[in-house]
């Protein structure tokens, strides 16, 4: 066995691992973060595979913010766990007969008909995130900046959907502030002067 | 030698596993939406496989624009998993029937 081969086993053996761990743990923080460990082994493997701007992108991404997004909401929900748990006896056989059945089907047929060897490894000169960078600006440029524009709708949804009007606050509504007429503010009174006596 | 079909094989034992969890963890809708992470991330792992065994980069320009729809639909996800729970005080799917489906 080479050192490529070890490697791969290594990270497949920690990655499956992490996996099971995260949809069997109690604690749904400790699931997270057997996710954020997957996401790791899973960034290697993609960096063996002559990835690595997206090995990267993996880990700053995901592990940066999609799990700390994770983890706060996990963090703040105040989730009865006994209740979260009901059930997952009961489904514990029925989850791994499909899990082993549908992976021996796929990999039944994986093994019998990909059979592709290691193309050559490219050189040192080789830049992947260049090699990225060239065809993603230049031949995938629409979709591009269809992904910044759903990234953008992402925002403006998840913003939309937490805000809240808190009642009672004494904040200012800058609307009617900008509506103020000076017959509004001022009311000019006519009247004679009086003797004072 | 590491070969194609060893990371196939690797990404659909990920991906049973995300469906195992799906089904094991039926009422928290939070294990429910890592469930579907980690599924991308089996479909991402075939697509990058797929990509250097070919020699093609358009797998990979696939893999970036999966990441961040995948980034956009935890964000809407947890987003709409807070309102929620602001509102019911729980997040239990049993509990989530006010739709009667």
């Amino acid at each position: 066995m080479n050192f490529e081969a070890f490697l791969f086993y290594f990270f497949s053996a920690i990655l499956v691992g992490a996996a099971v761990a995260m949809i069997t743990v109690r604690n749904p923080v400790h699931a997270a973060l057997f996710l954020v460990l997957t996401f790791f082994t899973s960034a290697a493997l993609w960096i063996m595979l002559e990835a690595e701007f997206l090995g990267i992108v993996l880990v700053l991404v995901y592990v940066g913010a999609v799990m700390v997004l994770f983890l706060f909401v996990v963090m703040m929900l105040d989730i009865n766990l006994a209740r979260m748990r009901e059930g997952f006896i009961r489904f514990l056989p029925v989850g791994i007969l499909v899990a082993v059945a549908m992976a021996s089907v796929m990999a039944l047929v994986i093994v019998r008909h990909f059979h592709m060897d290691a193309p050559q490894r490219a050189g040192a000169d080789y830049n992947n995130t260049e090699a990225l960078g060239q065809i993603l600006y230049t031949e995938y440029v629409y979709p591009f900046e269809i992904a910044a524009v759903i990234l953008l709708v992402a925002i403006v949804a998840a913003i939309a959907l937490t805000m809240r009007r808190r009642q009672g606050t004494k904040a200012i509504d800058p609307a009617k502030q900008v509506r103020v007429t000076s017959k509004g503010r001022v009311r000019m009174v006519d009247m004679k002067s009086e003797d004072k006596s | 030698m590491i070969s194609l079909s060893h990371y196939l094989v690797l990404g659909a034992i990920l991906f049973s596993l995300s469906i195992a969890g799906i089904f094991l963890n039926r009422k928290n809708v939070i294990i429910l939406l890592m469930s579907i992470e980690l599924m991308l991330l089996a479909v991402n792992m075939n697509f990058i496989a797929f990509s250097h065994f070919s020699g093609d980069l358009a797998g990979q320009v696939f893999v970036f624009f999966i990441l961040t729809v995948a980034a956009a639909e935890a964000a809407i996800g947890l987003a709409i998993l807070t309102l929620v729970f602001r509102n019911r005080q729980t997040i239990n799917v049993q509990d989530l029937d006010e739709m009667k489906g």
